[in-house]
C-alpha cells in the first residue's frame, strides 16, 4: 500500500501526541500519561460508552463537547482535554450518580480491597453524600450459576458481563433485562449460567456483583500474595495470576498476554485450584480426591507409606532388574510434567534403564513424529488465517480459549471456517462449510478434498459444499491453518494421521496447529517422551521404540515385564480392560501427586509436586514455552519430579547430572538450544516459541480497571532463583534433526471395517468437564459433568423410530447395555456419539469404556429398542 | 384571532365516519398524489418536498427535504417512519394513523418512490391495537388496490411495506433505539457518530426515518407543488401543523393551524380551537412542545406558533403538543410527574440518565409529598446540571441521546418560576393544593 | 416440538419471512406467544429464541425492556390507566385509586378472581380524553368513576368481548395472502439494486 498515514496526530492537553489510526482517544491518551477513568470500558471488548465516566472534551464542529474517551477514535488534528473544569465536574458527577445506588458494603463485600469502584471514589470522590433517597434493593446474592453469584444491589450496569456473554464468549447465558434503573443482569430460569467461560465475568466486573462461589468469602484481597505462572490444564498455556493466602491456593486470574489468551481462561483452568490443595483429607489413594503425601509400597499386598529411601530402593530394583532383559522396561504418561521433570525423566529411562519405550501419550493423541514434521502455526496465525481447517473434536470442550481466540475473528473478520465435523463444535454456526465425517472416514474425505479421491461411499456431503472447501483451500493452501487433534477416541489414530498426511503433502503451503489436549503434552514430546522423539524437539528416524498401547500388549504378553507410569494411567484410557490386564501383570512404579484406581496396581508410588506448586517451564500447543511458577509448597514429603528422577537414578547407581529445576532448564539449553533457561531467566513474559527467533513482547502495564484483583504482573521469582545459575550466560547449542515428512514412516495401515448398513460407528469425544482430577477434585465443578446418553442424528433416530429420551439396549463385544438416546444433528449420520466420562444415574462412567473394541480400527455397535 | 382558513392539508378527511377505508380515501382524491408521482423522476419528487420546506414532525424539526437531499448521495437502503409517539400529552399520530391510514400509506410510498427504497417498515406503538389493524388494513387494500407491491400502479417501482410492533417503551421513539428495536432487540439508543441513521441505520445501512405526520403530509405537497405548501405559514415554518392541546383547556384535541400565523393564545383560546381555560380559571404555564420542552409563563402566549420563535425564547415546538396549566395546577406535581415519567423511561445505558432520573424522581417526590427541604432546589439543579451540564436550551449533555438532557426541563422550569410554591410546600410539609 | 399453536406457529413463520433478518420478528413474535399464553411463558421464551436464532436470556432480556410483555402471569383484562400530564392534570390519580377499589386489586396486582390486573401507565396518546383508559390496549374512554364501573361489570358480565379481545395487539392483524409472492419479487428487485451498488463501490475504489 502506498502512502496510507500510519500515524495521525492529536492534541491532548495541548500536548501533542502520536497515534494509530482508528485507535480510541481512552487508549491514546493512556499511552501518552494520561490516565481517563473508566468502568465499562474494557480493552478486550468493543466500547459502549455506557457508564459515562470517561467523558473528555473533544473538539468538533459544534466546538468542544464532552464525549466518552473509550467510544471515540482519534482523528488527524483532534484535540482532547481531559483534565478542565468542565471534564472533572461530569466524571464526578458520573461517580455521584454510580455510587447513588450503590450499597456501602465494602467491609464485607468481596472485591473490597481491589474495587475500581472503590479505588475511584478514594481519588475522586467528595466523600459525602447528597443522596438522601432509599436506595435500590434487591433479594440478596442470587445463585446465577453452577459457580457464580449475582448480587444485583452491587451492579452498576458497565454491561461488560453481558458482553463477555453474547460478544465474546457468544453463548449469551446473561442479558440485561429491565430498563432503566431497575436493569438488571439476568439468566434465563430454564438454563443457567454455566457456560464455559463464566469465570471471566467475574474476573471482569468492576464491582462485587458478581462474585464465584468457589472463592467467595475465602480470602481478603489484602492476605493474598501471587505469582504470575502458566495453567497447564490444558494445553493452550494460558498466562495466570495465582493468589493464595498462606499455603492454601485462593484464585486463578487471567492475565492479558498478547499472543495466547487475551486475560481470558475456561471455568475448568480457573476453578480446578481445589483438586490440588482442597481435598487433601482424602486419605485413600485409590481416589481421585487424595493427593499422595508420602512415598507408598507395597507390603502383603497394601500400599503403605514409607520413607523416601526405602521407596526409591525397591523402585530402583523393580526397574533395574526388568532391564535386565531387552526390552523389559517401559515408560508412560509425561504430559502433566513440567518440561524439566519430562527431560529428567526422559534421560532417566533411556540413559539410566537403556530402554526406548516410552511414550506421554495415552493412545488417544497423534503420533509424535508427525506433528514435528509439520509445519506450525501459531495461535496467532490461526486466529488470523485466511482459512481455518478443524480436524478436532469441539474446541470449546477440548482447548477452550483458543476457540475463544478462533471465534473472535470468525465473528469479525468473517474468515473462512472448513469443518471436519466428527459430532458437536460450538464453531458450527461460524462454518462457511461443514462436512460431517463418520468415523473411519476422515482420510477418504481428506483424499476427496485434494481433489484426487471421490467421496466416501453413502457420504451425505453435497458436492457443492466439497466444491467450496476445495475452492477456499486453493493451489498450495496458502492461508490456510490445519487444527489438528483427534476428536474419536474409539477410532485409531492412524485414520486422522493418514488424512493429516494427505493434507499436508498436497497443501504444502498450510500450516498446522497441533490440538493435543492434555497439559503439557507438547513440552513432554519435545522433551523426547515418545518413541524415536528426542529432548529439543529432535527426532531419531529408523529406531524403534514402544507407543503406550504397545506397552500395554507387550506387559500384557510378558515381553515387557515392568512399568514406569509418570502420572495415573486408567482415567485416561478407552480400553480400560486392556490396561488393567497388562498392570496386573506387571511390576507398577508410578510417580504421581494425585490418586486414582491405577494404584491399585502400583508396587511403589513416587509422591510429586504438582501444577502450582513447581517451577519450570511447559510448552503450549503453538509450541510456546512459558514460565510456570510454585505458589505453594507440596503436601507432605512430595519431590518435584526433577528431584525424584536424580535421586531414583542414583538409587540405580547413576548420576543424571542435574540437580535442581533452573540448573535442569540450563543444561535443557544448552545441548539442544531449546528455551529453557532464557525462559526462567528473562521471564519475557510471552515465553518464547521453540524454532523461532527469540522476541521479547512488550507487555503494556497493568491496567486494574481492566483486570481487578491482579497485583502486578512479570512477577515469575526468578529473581529468588538462584543467584549463581542467573549470572551464567546459556551457551546455546545446535538444535537436534527434526523431523521432516518423508521421514516420518507411512505409519500401520489401517483396516476400517466397511460401514455396516446395520450397525452404527462409535464415536467418543472428550468434554471439558469429565471424571479427571481437575473436575472430579474440584467441589465447584464436578457438578457439571455431562450425563451418559448417546447421541445419534434424526436420520438414524427416525429409521429405528426413536425420540430423545428412549432408552436403548446396545449391543458390543462384550454384551450389551442400556444408555438413553438424544438427538443431535451434529452427530454425523451413522455414528453412535458418546461423551468420555460422562456418568450415568448411578455416578458411573463406563459406556464408552464398556462398548469399545480395542482391536479393530472402529467400533461398531448396534441397537436394540425395548 | 385565529386564521382558520387556510387549507386542511393531513385532516382534509376527519369529518368522515369511515376516513380510514379505501374506498372513502380514493373517492376524496387518494392516491392521486402517488400516481402524479409515479409520472416524474424520483428527484423531482424530492424536489417539491424540498422546496415545501417541510419540517420534520417527530421533534427535532429538521427540513425532510435537506434530510433526503444530504443521503441521497448514497443510496438509501431502508425507509423507517417512526409512530412510536409516546412524548407526554401528544396524540396527533394516533389520530392520523387511527384516522387516515391511507393517507400515511400514500405519503410513504410517496418518500419511497423519490428516496428509490424498495422496503419501508412503519413503526408504530404497541399500544395503538386498532392503529395497528387499520393501518394494517389500509396496507393489504392498497396492495390490493395495486399501489403497494410489485410494479406500482403499473410504474416501474416495486415496494413492500411492513408494520412493525412496537411493545410500549417510549425512547423507542428516539431514531436509533427504534432502529435497535427493528433488528429485535432492546431498544438502547446508538451513539452518534458513528450511528448516524443515514449512513449506519437499519442493518447497518444508510436508513431514512421520519414521522408518521411528515409522511403524510407528501400526497399534497405532490399534488399541489411544494411552493403551495412553502406559501403557507412563514419563515423557515411552512404549511400547516398538527397540533395536540391537553391539560386545562375547554377543547382538548387536534387542531390542524397554519404555522407562524397563530399564536399560542389563539390555539389555546379560540372558541374554534381550545375554548380557554376549563372553569374559566387563569393560566399559570404551559408546556409548548411535549414534556421534553422547557415551559413558558403567560407572557409568552402571544409568541407566533412558529418552530424559530419558540427556539428564539428557549424552548421547542417539539412533538406538537401544548400542555396547559391553570392555577388549579400544582406545579410541584406536575413536575415531579414529569420526573417520574422520564425516570420510568430511560433505557438505563447511561448513568447520569440512569441514576439521576430516578434520584430527581425521588427528591420532587418528598417535595410533593412531605420531606422537601429548600436546600434539594440547589441540589436537584446541580445534579440536573450533571445530565446537562449549563442547563442551557438547546441543552449540552453527558449522556448517549437526548432523553437525558430532556429530564431537567420541566424540572428546571418549575423551579425558576415557581420557587414560592416549592418553599409552601417545604413550609407545609405537602402539598398546598391537596 | 412447538409450543405455539399450529396457527400461531404458521404466524410466526409467516412474520419472520417479512423481514430480511429473522431477529428482527423478535417483537411481533413476543406479541404472538402472550397472545396465546396471556404472558410470556418460558416455552414461549424458548420457541421465539429458537425462531430468532437467540437464546432464552436474550429473549427474556430484550422482553423485559418492554412494557407490554409480561413476564408473569395476568388477568384476563390488563387495565391501564394514565396518570402522566394531562390525564394528572384531569384527575387521572384520582381515576386509578378510584379503579383499584372497584377492581379490588392493588396497582400492579392481579384481582383474586385473576380478571383484571391493574397498571398505572405512562401517557397512552388519547390525552383528549383524559384520564386515559386502555383495557387490553383498546381505548375504552372512560374518563369519570362512573363510566369506569359500568365498564368493569360490562366485563365481568362479558359484555365487551368483541370489541375488547384478550391478549395480543395483533390478534386481529392479519396480512392478506397473495402478498408475500409479490415481496419476493421485491426482494429479489432489492438484491439487484444492492449488487448495482455495491459494483458500483467497487468501481469507484
Ligand atoms: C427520547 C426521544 C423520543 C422521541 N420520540 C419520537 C416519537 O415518538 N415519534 C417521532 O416521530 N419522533 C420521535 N423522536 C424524534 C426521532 O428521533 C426522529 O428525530 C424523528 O423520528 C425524525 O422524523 P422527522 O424528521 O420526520 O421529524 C424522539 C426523539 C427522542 C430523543
Ligand atoms: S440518555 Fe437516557 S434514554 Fe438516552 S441512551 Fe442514555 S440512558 Fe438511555
Ligand atoms: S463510557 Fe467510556 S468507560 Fe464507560
Amino acid at each position: 500500500m502506498t502512502d496510507v498515514k500510519t500515524t495521525v496526530t492529536i492534541s491532548v492537553n495541548g500536548r501533542s501526541v502520536e497515534a494509530a489510526p482508528g485507535e480510541l482517544v481512552i487508549e491514546a491518551a493512556e499511552r501518552a500519561g494520561n490516565y481517563i477513568p473508566r468502568f465499562c470500558y474494557h480493552p478486550r471488548m468493543e466500547p459502549v460508552g455506557f457508564c459515562r465516566m470517561c467523558l473528555v472534551e473533544v473538539d468538533g464542529p459544534r466546538g468542544a463537547t464532552l464525549q466518552p474517551a473509550c467510544y471515540i477514535k482519534v482523528s488527524d488534528g483532534m484535540s482532547v482535554v481531559t483534565d478542565s473544569d468542565k471534564v472533572k465536574k461530569a466524571q464526578d458527577g458520573v461517580l455521584e450518580f454510580l455510587l447513588a445506588n450503590h450499597p456501602l458494603d465494602c467491609p464485607v463485600c468481596d472485591k473490597g480491597g481491589e474495587c475500581p469502584l472503590q479505588d475511584q471514589t478514594l481519588a475522586h470522590g467528595s466523600g459525602e453524600t447528597r443522596f438522601i433517597e432509599e436506595k435500590r434493593h434487591f433479594v440478596k446474592p442470587i445463585e446465577i450459576g453452577e459457580l457464580v453469584l449475582l448480587d444485583r444491589e452491587r451492579c452498576i450496569q458497565c454491561a461488560r458481563c453481558t458482553r463477555f456473554s453474547s460478544d465474546v464468549s457468544g453463548d449469551t447465558q446473561i442479558a440485561f433485562s429491565g430498563r432503566g434503573d431497575l436493569i438488571e443482569v439476568a439468566p434465563s430460569p430454564t438454563v443457567p449460567f454455566d457456560s464455559t467461560f463464566s469465570g471471566n465475568t467475574v474476573q471482569i466486573c468492576p464491582v462485587g456483583a458478581l462474585t464465584a462461589k468457589p472463592y467467595r468469602f475465602s480470602a481478603r484481597p489484602w492476605d493474598l500474595e501471587q505469582v504470575e505462572s502458566t495453567c497447564t490444564t490444558c494445553s493452550v498455556g494460558c498466562r495466570v495470576a495465582v493468589q493464595s493466602s498462606g499455603n492454601r491456593l485462593t484464585r486463578v486470574l487471567g492475565v492479558d498476554s498478547e499472543p495466547v489468551n487475551h486475560g481470558w481462561l475456561c471455568d475448568k483452568g480457573r476453578f480446578t485450584l481445589d483438586s490440588i490443595d482442597g481435598n487433601q483429607d482424602s486419605l485413600d489413594p485409590l481416589s481421585v480426591l487424595a493427593r499422595i503425601r508420602e512415598p507408598l509400597i507395597r507390603e502383603k499386598g497394601v500400599l503403605t507409606p514409607t520413607t523416601w529411601g526405602t521407596a526409591l530402593a525397591r523402585a530402583a530394583t523393580i526397574l533395574q532388574d526388568a532391564a535386565q532383559a531387552p526390552d523389559g522396561v517401559g515408560a508412560i504418561g509425561g504430559a502433566a510434567l513440567t518440561n524439566e521433570g519430562a527431560f529428567a525423566w526422559e534421560r532417566f529411562v533411556r540413559g539410566v534403564l537403556g530402554s526406548n519405550h516410552l511414550d506421554a501419550q495415552f493412545g488417544d493423541g497423534l503420533n509424535g513424529g508427525l506433528l514435528q514434521a509439520l509445519p506450525k502455526a501459531t495461535i496467532d496465525d490461526a486466529a488470523r488465517a485466511r482459512v481455518v481447517v478443524t480436524m478436532t473434536g469441539d474446541l470449546r470442550e477440548e482447548l477452550p480459549v483458543l476457540f475463544l481466540r478462533l471465534r473472535e475473528n470468525f465473528v469479525k473478520r468473517q474468515n473462512a471456517l472448513v469443518e471436519f465435523s466428527f459430532g458437536a463444535s460450538a464453531l458450527r454456526s461460524m462454518a462457511t462449510v461443514s462436512l460431517p465425517v463418520r468415523p473411519g472416514e476422515a482420510h477418504v474425505l481428506a483424499e476427496a478434498l485434494t481433489s484426487n479421491g471421490s467421496m466416501p461411499k453413502g457420504s451425505t456431503i453435497p458436492e457443492a459444499d466439497l466444491a467450496r472447501a476445495r475452492q477456499l483451500l486453493g493451489d498450495t493452501g496458502d492461508g490456510v491453518v490445519f487444527v489438528v487433534g483427534r476428536p474419536n477416541l474409539a477410532e485409531d489414530a492412524g485414520v486422522l494421521e493418514r488424512a493429516i498426511r494427505i493434507v499436508a503433502e498436497r497443501f504444502p503451503a498450510a500450516t498446522f496447529l497441533p490440538a493435543l489436549r492434555r497439559s503439557n503434552v507438547v513440552g513432554a514430546l519435545d522433551m523426547g517422551l515418545g518413541p524415536q522423539l528426542r529432548p529439543g524437539r529432535g527426532y531419531a528416524g529408523g529406531e524403534d521404540g514402544r507407543d503406550t498401547l504397545a506397552q500395554l500388549a507387550a506387559l500384557r504378553s510378558g515381553e515387557q515385564s515392568a512399568v514406569l507410569l509418570l502420572g495415573c494411567l486408567l482415567g485416561n484410557v478407552l480400553d480400560v480392560e486392556g490396561a488393567k490386564a497388562a498392570l496386573e501383570a506387571a511390576q507398577v512404579v508410578v510417580v504421581t501427586g494425585h490418586g486414582g484406581k491405577t494404584l491399585a496396581y502400583a508396587d511403589v508410588v513416587l509422591p510429586a509436586a504438582v501444577q502450582h506448586e513447581r517451577l519450570g517451564t511447559v510448552t503450549n500447543i503453538e509450541g510456546r514455552v512459558s514460565a510456570v511458577a510454585p505458589k505453594i509448597v507440596p503436601p507432605g514429603s512430595a519431590w518435584t519430579d526433577v528431584a525424584i528422577a536424580s535421586e531414583l537414578a542414583e538409587q540405580c547407581g547413576q548420576n543424571l547430572g542435574l540437580t535442581s529445576v533452573e540448573q535442569t532448564a540450563k543444561v535443557i539449553e544448552e545441548t539442544t538450544g531449546y528455551p529453557a533457561l532464557s525462559v526462567l531467566i528473562d521471564v519475557s513474559d510471552e515465553g518464547a516459541l521453540v524454532g523461532r527467533p527469540a522476541q521479547r513482547v512488550e507487555r503494556k502495564a497493568l491496567d486494574p480497571m481492566a483486570f481487578p484483583g491482579i497485583r502486578s504482573t512479570n512477577t515469575v521469582g526468578l529473581g529468588e532463583l538462584s543467584g549463581a545459575l542467573v549470572e551464567e550466560n546459556v551457551v546455546s547449542s545446535t538444535p537436534p534433526a527434526t523431523a521432516v515428512l518423508s521421514d516420518v514412516a507411512a505409519g500401520r495401515s489401517v483396516e476400517v471395517p466397511p460401514f455396516d448398513a446395520y450397525a452404527l460407528a462409535l464415536d467418543v469425544s472428550h468434554r471439558l468437564y469429565d471424571h479427571g482430577v481437575a473436575v472430579q477434585g474440584s467441589p465447584a465443578l464436578k457438578n457439571l459433568v455431562a450425563k451418559s446418553t448417546a447421541y445419534l442424528n434424526h436420520f438414524d433416530l427416525d429409521r429405528m423410530g426413536l425420540v430423545t429420551g428412549d432408552v436403548v439396549d446396545v449391543m458390543a463385544l462384550k454384551g450389551s447395555i442400556s444408555l438413553p438416546v438424544t438427538l443431535s444433528d451434529d452427530t454425523p449420520r451413522g455414528a453412535f456419539g458418546i461423551v468420555f466420562g460422562s456418568l450415568d444415574d448411578e455416578g458411573d462412567d463406563g459406556a464408552a469404556r464398556f462398548l469399545f473394541d480395542p482391536a479393530s480400527a472402529v467400533t461398531h455397535v448396534r441397537l436394540e429398542s425395548r | 384571532m385565529a386564521v382558520l382558513d387556510s387549507p386542511r392539508i393531513v385532516t382534509a378527511r376527519a369529518q368522515y365516519d369511515d376516513s380510514h377505508t379505501l374506498a372513502r380515501y380514493v373517492a376524496t382524491g387518494g392516491y392521486e398524489g402517488l400516481r402524479k408521482a409515479l409520472t416524474l423522476f424520483p428527484e423531482e419528487v424530492a424536489r417539491e418536498v424540498d422546496d415545501a420546506s417541510l419540517l420534520g414532525r417527530g421533534g427535532a424539526g429538521f427540513p425532510a427535504g435537506r434530510k433526503w437531499s444530504m443521503l441521497r448521495k448514497s443510496q438509501i437502503s431502508y425507509l423507517v417512519v417512526n409512530g412510536d409517539e409516546s412524548e407526554p400529552a401528544t396524540f396527533k399520530d394516533h389520530f392520523l394513523v387511527e384516522r387516515d391510514p391511507h393517507q400515511l400509506i400514500e405519503g410513504v410510498i410517496i418518500a419511497a418512490y423519490a428516496l428509490q427504497v424498495n422496503q419501508a417498515f412503519i413503526f408504530l406503538r404497541g399500544e395503538f391495537a386498532l392503529g395497528l389493524e387499520r393501518v394494517q388494513q389500509a396496507l393489504n387494500d392498497a396492495y390490493e388496490h395495486g399501489a403497494l407491491g410489485s410494479k406500482i400502479f403499473d410504474s416501474n417501482f416495486s415496494l413492500d411495506i411492513v408494520v412493525h410492533p412496537g411493545a410500549g417503551a417510549y425512547i423507542c421513539g428516539e431514531e436509533t433505539a427504534l432502529i435497535e428495536a427493528l433488528e429485535g432487540k432492546r431498544g438502547f439508543p446508538r451513539i452518534k457518530p458513528p450511528f448516524f441513521p443515514a449512513v449506519n441505520g437499519l442493518y447497518g445501512e444508510p436508513t431514512v426515518v421520519n414521522n408518521v405526520e411528515t409522511m403524510a403530509n407528501l400526497p399534497w405537497i405532490v399534488l399541489n407543488g411544494g411552493k403551495a405548501f412553502a406559501g403557507l405559514g412563514g419563515g423557515r415554518s411552512t404549511g400547516t401543523r398538527l397540533f395536540a392541546l391537553a391539560g386545562r383547556v375547554k377543547n382538548p384535541g387536534i387542531y390542524e393551524i397554519e404555522m407562524v400565523k397563530n399564536t399560542f393564545r389563539d390555539l389555546i383560546y379560540d372558541p374554534a380551537l381550545g375554548g380557554g381555560i376549563t372553569n374559566d380559571a387563569t393560566i399559570k404555564a404551559f408546556i409548548p412542545g411535549g414534556v421534553s420542552a422547557p415551559w413558558f409563563g403567560p407572557d409568552m402566549l402571544d409568541l407566533p406558533i412558529g418552530q424559530d420563535e419558540v427556539a428564539e425564547k428557549a424552548s421547542m415546538l417539539g412533538s406538537g403538543s401544548v400542555v396547559v396549566l391553570d392555577e388549579t395546577s400544582c406545579v410541584v406535581r406536575a413536575a415531579w410527574r414529569i420526573a417520574k415519567f422520564f425516570s420510568r423511561e430511560s433505557c438505563g445505558q447511561c448513568t447520569p440518565c440512569r441514576e439521576g432520573s430516578g434520584w430527581i424522581e425521588r427528591a420532587m417526590y418528598r417535595l410533593e409529598h412531605g420531606g422537601g427541604r429548600m436546600e434539594d432546589l440547589d441540589m436537584l439543579l446541580d445534579l440536573m446540571d450533571n445530565i446537562a451540564p449549563g442547563l442551557t436550551w438547546p441543552p449540552q449533555q453527558t449522556t448517549i441521546c437526548v432523553l437525558g438532557p430532556s429530564i431537567p426541563s420541566s424540572v428546571h422550569a418549575a423551579i425558576d418560576m415557581f420557587r414560592d410554591e416549592f418553599a409552601e410546600h417545604v413550609k407545609l410539609q405537602g402539598c398546598p393544593f391537596d | 416440538m412447538s409450543h405455539l399453536r399450529v396457527e400461531l406457529r404458521q404466524r410466526a413463520e409467516e412474520l419472520i419471512a417479512l423481514y430480511p433478518r429473522p431477529r428482527s420478528a423478535m417483537l411481533p413474535l413476543l406479541h404472538l406467544a402472550q397472545e396465546q399464553d396471556g404472558y410470556l411463558s418460558e416455552a414461549g421464551i424458548e420457541e421465539v429464541a429458537q425462531l430468532t436464532g437467540t437464546t432464552p436470556a436474550d429473549v427474556r432480556g430484550t422482553a423485559a425492556f418492554y412494557d407490554m410483555y409480561h413476564l408473569e402471569p395476568v388477568g384476563k383484562y390488563v387495565v391501564g390507566v394514565c396518570t402522566n400530564i394531562a390525564c394528572l392534570l384531569a384527575g387521572g390519580i384520582e381515576l386509578l385509586e378510584h379503579a383499584s377499589s372497584t377492581l379490588r386489586c392493588a396497582v400492579g396486582e392481579t384481582s383474586d378472581d385473576g380478571l383484571f390486573t391493574l397498571e398505572e401507565t405512562e401517557c397512552l396518546a388519547d390525552c383528549d380524553f383524559a384520564p386515559c383508559v386502555q383495557v387490553n390496549h383498546r381505548f375504552v374512554r372512560t374518563t369519570t368513576a362512573a363510566t369506569f364501573d359500568a365498564l368493569v361489570s360490562d366485563l365481568r358480565e362479558g359484555k365487551r368481548e368483541n370489541e375488547i379481545p384478550s391478549h395480543g395487539t395483533l390478534i386481529r392483524v392479519r396480512r392478506n395472502g397473495g402478498l408475500r409472492a409479490q415481496k419476493n419479487d421485491v426482494n429479489t428487485e432489492r438484491t439487484d439494486a444492492k449488487a448495482a451498488r455495491d459494483q458500483r463501490a467497487e468501481e469507484k475504489a
